[in-house]
């Protein structure tokens, strides 16, 4: 599986591209488009927020005070953004279960007017480069490797079917994310 | 702009519309000899009509295809058949194979039609055919196979001649996923050991995890993954 841990700070990263907000906006934004199932709890915004500043990838844009505990607004910082462009970028690991991970990418991609259509493709390339290897392991072993090796290709190209059905529906997705 | 350096087949720049249809806007390609290069994208981004132009069947608007350092442009109607029918070899969806003829005359008929005799086309035709596993349906007739077997002709026609690339149009598309995979073996191994390139079209990622890399097309553009990767 991956590490939800991992993307939230990157999407919570992400959302910050487009301007300072306070934890509580970053959350309800999550929750909205990413949290359907799994809404973020407040303390996973703030643990995450602390770590993200401690890394110098957000840095405190002002402090309201209140009859409440203080509310700190973050602005993302320039390593902030190189951080989500590398992540963006980078090829998850070919696995099964991936799609929450990928689709988070692409809304990501899309929300910041960056080349959705790139990030499928490169995830394309790893996806076939993991395939290549089953598919030549399947081919010089005996019937155990094959069966081993079919039952990862399924799951790969499962994937690989989701990611092209969402790469036709790019136009539509990206309507529908910039409107929401 | 050239050819990358050893290529076999290349093109730069393609361009090709159909009336206000552009299916070809930029398309890049080069395949090395013995090298198996997938074109995947999404239905009507242009794989097709790349594959068309590099086997010298459809004419682009703008751009260059060289094949074994010739500009295929500039060469004549007669020779560019010439090198369809001796140089290059096709494999079809649906196989494509003569119903009239059987298994045997239809895999000897790229031989015989470059003017082999009868005899010594069969006997390369039989050769095929049992590399292929296919050589004890050598009397039957095309509607007499499976879809399956009748692909495995197709493949062995499409290699009789020696051809120094073979263009492969979603060549499993019509079958099940074991024989679809037992096609793709026999076809890029006698391909990789003979050093012929492939030109694989397919939509289906286990079909394509048969070649070395592959070609994205969209919208009539091309990107080739392992050097953007």
């Amino acid at each position: 599986m991956y590490s939800r841990v991992m993307s939230i700070g990157h999407t919570l990263l992400g959302l910050l591209e487009s301007g300072p907000r306070h934890g509580y906006d970053l959350k309800r934004a999550f929750d909205e488009k990413f949290g359907h199932d799994r809404p973020l709890h407040y303390g996973q915004v703030y643990s995450t927020m602390s770590r993200l500043l401690k890394n110098g990838l957000v840095e405190v844009d002002g402090i309201e005070a209140g009859d409440g505990p203080e509310r700190k607004r973050y602005a993302i910082t320039e390593a902030g953004v190189t951080d989500v462009e590398r992540w963006l970028g980078t090829p998850e690991k070919p696995e099964p279960y991936l799609q929450s991970t990928l689709y988070t990418k692409v809304v990501l991609a899309l929300l910041t007017h960056r080349d959705a259509a790139d990030i499928l493709d490169t995830q394309r390339a790893e996806h076939l480069r993991s395939m290549r290897i089953l598919t030549d392991r399947k081919r010089k072993g005996d019937l155990a490797d094959q069966l081993i090796c079919d039952h990862a290709l399924f799951h790969l190209e499962a994937d690989l079917r989701w990611l092209e059905l969402t790469a036709a529906r790019l136009d539509k997705l990206r309507q529908a994310v910039v409107s929401a | 702009m050239t050819a990358p350096a050893g290529s076999l087949l290349a093109a730069q720049g393609l361009r090709k519309a159909y009336g206000p249809t552009l299916a070809l806007d930029g398309a890049e390609f080069s395949i090395h000899p013995g090298e198996v290069v997938a074109v995947m994208g999404p239905s009507g981004s242009g794989k097709s009509t790349l594959l068309h132009c590099l086997a010298g069947i459809v004419t682009p608007d703008e751009g260059s295809i060289t094949y074994a350092g010739q500009e295929l442009a500039t060469l004549s109607d007669a020779r560019r058949s010439a090198l369809r029918r001796s140089e290059f070899g096709f494999v079809f969806q649906f196989g494509q194979l003569v119903p009239e003829l059987t298994c045997v005359e239809n895999v000897a008929l790229p031989l015989r039609l470059n003017g082999v005799s009868r005899k010594e086309a069969e006997r390369a035709a039989v050769a095929w055919m049992e590399r292929l596993e296919v050589d004890d349906l050598r009397r039957k007739r095309p509607g007499e196979v499976s879809g399956g077997q009748g692909q495995r002709v197709a493949v062995a026609r499409a290699l009789v001649t020696g051809p120094r690339v073979v263009f492969a149009d979603e060549p499993t598309g019509a079958l099940d996923s074991l024989n679809g995979e037992r096609v793709m073996e026999l076809l890029t191994d006698a391909a990789r050991s003979g050093g012929t390139a492939v030109v694989l079209v397919t939509h289906e990622a286990r079909v394509a995890a048969y070649s070395d890399r592959e070609i994205v097309v969209r919208d009539g553009r091309s990107r080739d993954m392992e050097r953007a990767v």
